[in-house]
């Protein structure tokens, strides 16, 4: 066992946020000081404005930089959440004249399907795609769902709770071939997988920095200039961010994103090899428990990313065994309303399989050590609760437990 | 969610798991719950011609305080007449074991269940 070169709790829930990098804390820190770049951005009249806008430029550089855009299509946000609100709103009310339709799918993060309940309030229509068995949501899809009073379509690029990743350029295609305004949520996938938008026709793009180790509380959202996209602002005042983002700008997380993007550029190809390498160590490892599965399509995923179920045993005990690891339910069940995760359900998964199942995710400073303790936990957690487990002893004995008449309550 | 010091240690060291032959008459069974709700629970109770339990044993697939619940109920149950069995709230055992507010139905769920398996007994008792 390699318990002894570990230190536990091991954090495995890295699609929720992330550790800030040493090196962008140190960038961060050289704008936190009286001597530092204190600046306010849009202060023209002295060096100390100068000196912080370059750092804000020379930022927003290395973010379009991580997506191969132009600088210039780059509005900073407080987070993706932010830049799904502006992005989504902001759109639906400026091209409002042309429709009120707007397109996305039951597995958006909440930000999105939030958003589109607001547009719905004021009199937009949504529509909701279901999303196929691997959690996918395709170009035909979207496709199939276009009409004629379709202003936005909103999709996601990689998932937050099965961590799969939509098939963007294609959809790209599809709306720019009839005139929609396409938005990505790209917070999850951005700085893990390649996003180009050079080639792909995307025209909005929520970016987050806390899930690619930059700091909380800043974001940004690309917003395509070739052709034209346009957007109301959600937010008013100094007119800031050329009017689409008004409010002082943050230099120290600004600079703090730009440094988490420049890394992720620099070292995403060898580090989605290690994390996948990580991943498929733990599947190995884990694999030969039965009636273990994965959720959602298993190579359309990002590197370091998991959900599994675990039939018979119920995710919130579970955890409760997990306690050495830092991972997250699949289930919301948690909370007084006992829901399993809609993203689940729509998966076509059933309840009972909804509750048992554990996202784990794996980042940057995961190490092989920790892979192989969480497997050890994984093993012992559910080798426990199956033997206290009624529906594994009835399994065993052959018995289906569709064919029983339970009493719900 | 912070789990109370009893929850946690009849969780970790579950009293009573395993199950009795079902196919004998001094066997009561009470199985209550949905898999789609998150817990079942099995109760059985073994009772002797004094009509007192001697022995108990439970499965539960739940959480971590449904665990609890019937890993308790199995300690209050034995050497308990079925009639003061039967009698057990569901607010002494959430009592007991500090139970917040959004685990309230893992106590009424293991309530159900001993009720269910002394029902269980009678009604074997009344045929045999």
């Amino acid at each position: 066992m390699t318990a002894s070169r570990v230190n536990t709790p091991i954090y495995l829930d890295y699609l929720s946020t992330t550790p800030v990098d040493p090196r962008v804390a140190e960038a961060m820190m050289a704008c936190l000081s009286p001597e530092g770049n204190f600046g306010n951005p849009a202060s023209r009249s002295h060096v100390f404005g100068w000196k912080a806008e370059e750092a804000v430029e020379n930022a927003r550089c290395q973010v379009a930089e991580l997506i191969n855009a132009d600088p210039r299509e780059i509005v900073w946000t407080s987070g993706a959440t932010e830049s799904d609100n502006l992005a989504i709103k902001g759109a639906a009310h400026f091209y409002s004249k042309k429709g009120k339709h707007i397109i996305t799918s039951k597995i958006e993060h909440k930000a999105v399907l939030d958003t589109c309940r607001q547009l719905e309030r004021e009199g937009y229509e949504v529509t909701y795609l279901e999303p196929d068995a691997q959690g996918l949501t395709t170009p035909e899809a979207v496709a199939a769902a276009l009409r004629d009073d379709t202003v936005v379509v909103s999709v996601m690029h990689a998932n937050n709770e099965i961590g799969v990743v939509n098939d963007i350029a294609g959809i790209g295609e599809i709306c720019r071939a009839s005139g929609v305004i396409f938005h990505v949520d790209a917070a999850q996938g951005a700085g893990k997988v390649p996003l180009d938008m050079a080639t792909m026709k995307v025209d909005l793009l929520s970016l987050s920095a806390h899930k690619m180790y930059g700091p909380k509380g800043i974001g940004a959202l690309y917003v395509r200039r070739k052709p034209r996209v346009r957007i109301e602002s959600q937010m008013h005042g100094g007119g800031h961010e050329r009017g689409m983002r008004s409010g002082t700008l943050a230099t120290h997380q600004i600079v703090g994103m730009g440094e988490a993007a420049r890394i992720a550029r620099e070292e995403m190809a060898e580090e989605a090899v290690r994390l996948q390498g990580l991943r498929e160590r733990f599947w190995q490892g884990i694999n030969d428990i039965p009636e273990v599965h994965i959720n959602g399509d298993e190579t359309q995923r990002l590197p370091g990313a998991l959900n599994v179920s675990f039939a018979f045993v119920e995710g919130e005990s579970l955890l409760m065994s997990l306690k050495d690891l830092a991972i997250s339910s699949g289930s919301a069940c948690t909370s007084a309303s006992l829901e399993p995760s809609y993203v689940l359900r729509a998966l076509g998964l059933n309840d009972e399989m909804a509750h048992s199942s554990l996202r784990f995710s794996f980042g940057r400073f995961t190490t092989e050590a920790d892979v192989d303790y969480a497997v050890g936990q994984v093993h012992h957690a559910v080798e426990k609760l199956r033997e206290l487990s009624p529906l594994w002893d009835m399994y065993q004995d052959g018995i289906d437990l569709n064919s029983i008449q339970w009493a719900a309550h | 969610m912070a789990y109370s010091d009893k929850v946690i240690d009849h969780y970790e060291n579950p009293r009573n798991v395993g199950k009795l032959d079902d196919s004998e008459d001094d066997v009561g069974t009470g199985m209550v719950g949905a898999p789609a709700c998150g817990d079942v629970m099995r109760l059985q109770i073994k009772v002797n011609a004094d009509g007192v339990i001697e022995d108990a044993k439970f499965k539960t697939y739940g959480c971590g305080s449904a665990i609890a619940s019937s890993s308790l109920l199995t300690e209050w149950v034995k050497g308990k007449r079925v009639d003061e069995a039967e009698q057990i709230k569901n607010t002494e055992i959430a009592q007991e074991l500090a139970l917040p507010p959004v685990k309230i139905h893992c106590s009424v769920l293991a309530e159900d269940a001993i009720k269910a398996a002394v029902a269980n007994y009678r009604e074997k008792q009344g045929k045999s």
